[in-house]
Parts: C-alpha cells; structure tokens; sequence
C-alpha cells in the first residue's frame, strides 16, 4: 500500500525559532475536543478529538463478568480493550487485535483498575472500549482520556478520573505531545497517565533515549498538560450533565 | 430552556465535596481527611452529611426495592431474575406464592416472562435474594414494559406519586414502575402508546424544567381537557 | 431489555402495535427513520462516511492502494470488504473474529458493490496481470439500534463516492474513483403477519423474517438477501420490492449528496 512518506533525516523537526513542523511550540499540546455521551447504547461513553487523533470510547458494567471461572470473588475485573480501526492509519491495518493492540489495552486495564472502586462489586467486569477511528500518535493517551470520562458517565464509582499525555525528545529538544512524524523520527517518546488530584502515575512507558534530566523535563511538561486536559474533561462532563434548574414541585423527589 | 442558577451542583470522581465540616454521606469517599465524590453526580446534603446523587450508572437492588424483572434462567427449585442490575437475583420457590414441586419450575415461570419481585435482601458480598411473596408480586402478562434510567424514576413518580397518577389518570392504564427503571403499563392499545409516549418524554428531559407542565399539555392534547 | 432475552410480554406487545399499523417509536410501516452521512469523515481513509440511520450509527472507510491482482483476475482491480461489529457498539457484540453476522453484512455488502459494478473492477487495472487498484472497504458498527445492513450500505456508497484514488505513486494526478451505480439498499422485517421496513432494534430482536432488498436509479433490482428463520410469501416479496424501490428513490439523495 501507500508508503511511509519519506523524510529526509535532516528534516527539521524543530527549527530555528523553536517551532514543529506543525507550527506548535515545543511545550504545546495539540488542539483537543472532548465530548462525554456519545452512544445510546453504552453505559457510558466519550469522543475525542486530539490533533489528528479521533477517538471513542465506551464503558458496559458493572456487568457480570465472563466467562466465569475470571471472575474475582472479592472484586470488579477491569478489562480495556484498545482496537484500531482498519482505515485509522496510512496503511490499512488487518482488523483484529495484534500485539501492540493487546499490550496497550493491558497497561490501559492497569491504569483503570487503579482508580475505580472495585470491591464495590464482586464478581462483576467494567468493560472498557477505546477505538481508534483516526491516528496521528498518542492514541493510547487519547484513548485513556477518553475512557475516563466514559467511566464516569457510566456511572463507575471512582477515585478520580485519569488524566493522560505523552513528551519525548525530537531534534535533541524536549517537546510535549508528540505528532506521527515526530513520534517516527523523534529519539524518545513517553506517554503516561496520572491520578490528576494526587499525582499517582498509573500509566509510564518510555522508548528511545533520554538522560535523566531529560526525562524529568518531559515529565514536568506532561503533568502540566495532564493539568489542562482534566479540566478539559470535567467541562465535557458538566456540559453533558448541565442541569439549568428543576421543577419546584418536583425537587423533593430527586433524592436518594 | 431557560437557565438559571443551578441549585444542585454536579461534581466529577475526585472533587472535594465538603467546606464545612459535613460527614461522608453515599457516593463519597474519605481521603487525607477530606470528603471527595466517587461518582459523576449532583452534591447535596442532609442532617449533616454530603451525599453524592449518582447521574448514570446502573441499577443496584436495595432491600425493599418493589422491581420488575424477567426471568433468564431456571433450575429445578427457583428462577434466576434479571434485574437490570449487575447482578441476577435468584427467586427461590418458596418465595413464590405457588405451590412448586422439585424439579417443576417450569410450569409457573418460564425464560423470558416478566414479574413483579421485591428485593428481600442484597449480603456483603452482592449476592441478591428476592421474593414474590410480598403483596403485588406476581408474574406479569399482557400490557408492555418501558425502560428508562433508574435516577428518573423519582421523576416519573412525582411528589407522592403525582406524574404516574397523572398519566394512569388520562391514559386509564394500569402502570407499576419498578425502582430498577423498568416500567410495566397495561391498558388499551391507544392509551399505552400515549402512556408510552409520556414516560419517555420524562425519561427524555428528566432534568428540564416546567416537565410536569410539558406531560400534561401532551396528554391533554391527546385526551382533551379533563380533571385528573 | 438490557438482558439479550426478549420477554414474551414485550414481543407480544410490538407484534399487536406493529399489526395495527403503528410502531414503538411512532413512524408508519413503510417509514424509514431519519438519515445523515457525514462524508469523508476520516482523513486517514481515501474515503469514508459516518452514517447514522435513526440511533444506529456506522462509520465505513474506504483504503485504496496499488498491489497485485489475483492470479485468476489479472485485468480486475481487487476488493475486499469486512465489517467489525464491535463491542462498544452494542453489549450483545462479542470481542473476537468476526461472527456469522458480521461476515453476512460484509459479503451483502460486497456483492451489493461488486455485483452490481458500483464500482467497475475492470477499470482499476494499472498493468493488467502486474498492477491494480486495491480496495478496502471496512465498515465499523459505532452504535447498534437496529439495521446494520442499511447502514452499512449506504455507508459504504458514500464512502465510495468521495473516494480519491492517489496518483502519487504513478506520478499521474488524483482522480476520485469512479462510481457507475447507486444502489439503494431497503430492509425490511416481518413481524407475525406485518411487515415494516428499517426496522428498529425492538423490531428486529423479535423478527421472524428479515428481507433487504438494494434498487438501483432505473428502478431494477440489484440485490437481495432474506434472513432469519421464517418466510414470505410470493405477494409479500413483490410487496417488499416495491417499497424498496420507493423507499430507495427517496434516499439516493442522501447518499449521493
């Protein structure tokens, strides 16, 4: 099919004014949109659109879990499955999971099991579904981002919601949010996820080379953004739910 | 819609819900001495707790909860009921008000009938019992059952049971709504639809306001003009 | 119902409704439900369309690129089309290959395109018995309240007619890739004695038969598939196909668009 595009390796990734081939400077995130209760038939869902990025996520359960001899006796199982879409990428990918599907959507499992309340129900599974219908790098961060406001759509009873970003190293300078041809001719990238209130990292993956002050940096440069882009997804949240007023007479009612 | 002041504050998973003091209420959690929401809902408080009001999320049976529930699968001495909930709950033949024989479930309920069922009791480890014993239990049949989110089913009801009456007034149809959000009416065709109709318009706009207004001025279109 | 059992209550209530001429969410029998695309919806994709028909949502793309033939069609561009029917778009879809469903719906569609000539496979030789065009159609269920097939249908022509077939690789132009009919499929669902047309998840859960029938702008028919586990009558296909003519007429505009 259609090749890569070849970039010389003396493209400049970063140029002399410290702008990206994008026109974004190295401490800037990507545009990004968040919208919370997108399906109908989802428990709870969300759509993100992040740079090129575009993906959905949805959320079924609790729900029993199968087949039995999985379940947890004493808990909720968490189980994320991360799929790309066929027409998501350049060259077209086989539908299915391969092996890069089934590694993220076990650290992405990981992640939520870390945060939801899952002794509240035993012997039952939170189905999580990312899919991604277009990909421009850091899909699995928009994929997380997504899936957490999807889980608290759905109702799941959680610590908090999980914020998630990636920074890594292109032309030797360390930038924030990667795009696809920075992830491929960059030298680091390091996606992670965090517990937005405390700080936790509950998702951290790094590829490619960086110093210890490096990465630091790159660090630094995703807890800010994770910082920005929670906020961005309590506002989808407050706008799905934007409760103007209730009727007088039947305010009384709404309570447990 | 008009917009106005929101009088209940809708919180994420993670917000710190108490400014003054307030004790943990339900759908909260306690962290380094603060009280923070676990659910997507609305904070309020009573008698000196914060509580969080789920938005979504499913059903989950309370003791005493009156549901509706169909029956998806069946042993020798009791039913399993589905209960629009995470878990099934099975329904023992002595809880039923038949006379049932080892091994002749069968001939009472069958997979896939409905029922009224009350929620007996829920253990620590979510294991569900009910019961068909408690007045009003029994299998259903003829008429339809509607589902809509079990947080609307305040909604439907309406201050001492206001909205059904209502609705069971002009469309003349009988209607039990089940607390896990299913809702069973029974009635002339043309009435259910209209009956229909006005739960999923509530189901709808549950959050709007002038709601019981709307439901009336669309039953009244349907029925005319008459005292409830 | 959350649970996949359909209670009888319930079946019986919508076969009595459907029987008196009405349906659970207020349409006639022979009324579609409403109909967006949106096209090219993806970038990634040469072309594609998201199509929400009702709550029943679909996003088909389209990937064209330039491979070998099959040995046994050397002047024949080559097509493929699937269909994933994934979990998130309904709690009764299952991760895992595709199932009996979701290959039916892919292989409907494909004959739908390739039988037809919608898009003519002799014309997307490069170098016959070396080089041809490769299609991939790939359609993805989003959300499921009913008729996937419709939906995927006329996603799939949507995501057709905004393809672009990219020269770069031959050094020759762009040039979108030629659409030569506008099939039109209609699906119809019959319940007890009644027969409605996009049928609604409710409807189709407790369908006894299903028939889809694809009419092309001359009126002809092009395609057909009965499913499920019970039958028409001679009447009630002709009834079916000139619905579907109807029906089909009013929205090739849609998909055209």
């Amino acid at each position: 099919m259609e090749d890569i595009e070849h970039f010389e390796k003396e493209i400049r990734l970063v140029d002399e004014n410290g702008r990206r081939i994008d026109g974004r400077s190295l401490d800037a995130l990507r545009p990004i949109k968040i919208e919370a209760g997108v399906l109908k038939r989802a428990d709870g869902s969300a759509y993100v659109e992040w740079g090129d990025n575009r993906v959905l996520a949805a959320v079924y359960g609790p729900r029993e879990a199968h087949p039995r001899h999985l379940q947890d006796p004493t808990r909720a199982l968490v189980q994320c499955r991360y799929n790309m879409a066929p027409f998501s990428v350049s060259d077209r990918k086989r539908p299915g999971p391969d092996r890069r599907s089934v590694e993220i959507s076990k650290v992405t499992s990981e992640a939520f099991a870390n945060v939801v309340f899952r002794e509240q129900f035993p012997r039952t599974s939170v189905d999580i579904f990312i899919e991604v219908l277009q990909a421009d790098a850091g899909t699995r961060c928009a994929g997380i981002t997504a899936a957490s406001v999807a889980l608290a759509d759905a109702g799941i009873p959680m610590r908090d919601l999980i914020a998630s970003c990636a920074s890594g190293k292109i032309a030797g300078q360390i930038a924030l949010d990667l795009n696809k041809e920075e992830d491929n001719f960059g030298d680091a990238d390091c996606p992670m996820a965090v517990v937005p209130r405390t700080g936790e990292i509950v998702l951290l993956q790094m590829d490619g080379h960086l110093t210890e002050d490096e990465f630091d940096r790159a660090m630094k440069l995703s807890m800010g953004a994770t910082s920005k882009i929670y906020e961005m997804q309590k506002d989808a949240l407050r706008r799905r739910y934007a409760v103007t007023a209730l009727d007088e007479d039947d305010a009384s009612e709404v309570s447990p | 819609m008009e917009s106005s002041e929101p009088r209940r504050q809708v919180v994420i998973p993670g917000e710190i819900v108490d400014t003054h003091g307030l004790k943990p209420g339900h759908g909260t959690y306690v962290d380094g001495g603060k009280v923070l929401a676990a659910f997507l809902g609305i904070r309020t408080e009573h008698e000196g707790f914060v509580d969080i009001i789920p938005l979504g999320g499913r059903y989950f049976p309370q003791p005493d909860d009156e549901v509706v529930g169909q029956v998806v699968d069946l042993g020798p001495s009791h039913w399993l009921i589905d209960l629009n909930a995470p878990y099934p709950a099975p329904l023992h033949a002595t809880e039923s008000p038949w006379r049932v024989e080892f091994g002749e479930t069968s001939k009472f309920m069958i997979i896939g009938d409905a029922c009224l069922v009350k929620v007996l009791s829920v253990d620590e480890t979510k294991r569900v019992q009910v019961t068909m014993r408690d007045r009003g239990g029994r299998r259903l049949s003829g008429g339809h059952i509607v589902e809509i989110g079990h947080s609307k089913v305040p909604r439907l009801i309406g201050k001492g049971g206001s909205m059904i009456t209502m609705i069971k007034d002009f469309t003349r149809c009988q209607a039990f709504v089940g607390q896990n959000g299913r809702v069973w009416i029974d009635g002339e065709m043309n009435d259910m639809v209209h009956a229909i109709q006005a739960i999923r318009m509530i189901d709808e706009h549950a959050q709007a306001i002038g709601l019981t207004e709307s439901v009336k001025g669309y039953l009244e279109g349907a029925y005319g003009k008459r005292g409830a | 119902m959350s649970s996949e059992v359909v209670s009888e209550l319930m079946r019986e209530h919508i076969v009595k409704l459907v029987a008196s001429g009405r349906r659970a969410d207020g349409r006639g029998p022979e009324e579609t439900r409403k109909l967006t695309i949106e096209k090219n919806y993806i970038k990634t994709a040469e072309g594609s369309a998201r199509v929400r028909l009702g709550n029943t949502d679909v996003l088909v793309g389209v990937k064209i690129g330039i491979g070998e033939p099959y040995p046994d069609t050397p002047t024949s561009g080559v097509l493929t089309t699937s269909a994933e029917l994934v979990p998130l778009a309904s709690p009764t879809f299952e991760s895992g290959p595709p199932s009996p469903t979701a290959i039916e719906i892919a292989r409907v569609v494909d004959r739908g395109i390739r039988e037809t000539k919608t898009v003519d496979m002799s014309k997307l030789v490069i170098t016959p018995g070396e080089k041809v065009w490769v299609l991939f159609i790939d359609i993805h269920a989003l959300d499921y309240d009913g008729n996937l097939f419709d939906a995927a249908s006329y996603g799939t022509l949507a995501a057709l007619s905004c393809a672009t077939m990219r020269g770069a690789k031959l050094g020759v132009p762009d040039r979108p890739l030629p659409v030569d009919h506008w099939p039109i499929s209609i699906t119809a669902a019959k319940i007890r004695n009644t027969i409605v047309f996009d049928p609604a998840l409710d409807e189709e859960r407790i369908a006894d038969a299903r028939l889809t029938v694809a009419t092309d702008e001359n009126g002809d028919v092009r395609a057909m598939q009965k499913g499920l586990t019970g039958s028409f009558s001679y009447d009630e296909v002709r009834y079916v196909i000139s619905t579907a003519r109807r029906l089909g007429n009013e929205i090739r505009g849609i998909v055209r668009a």
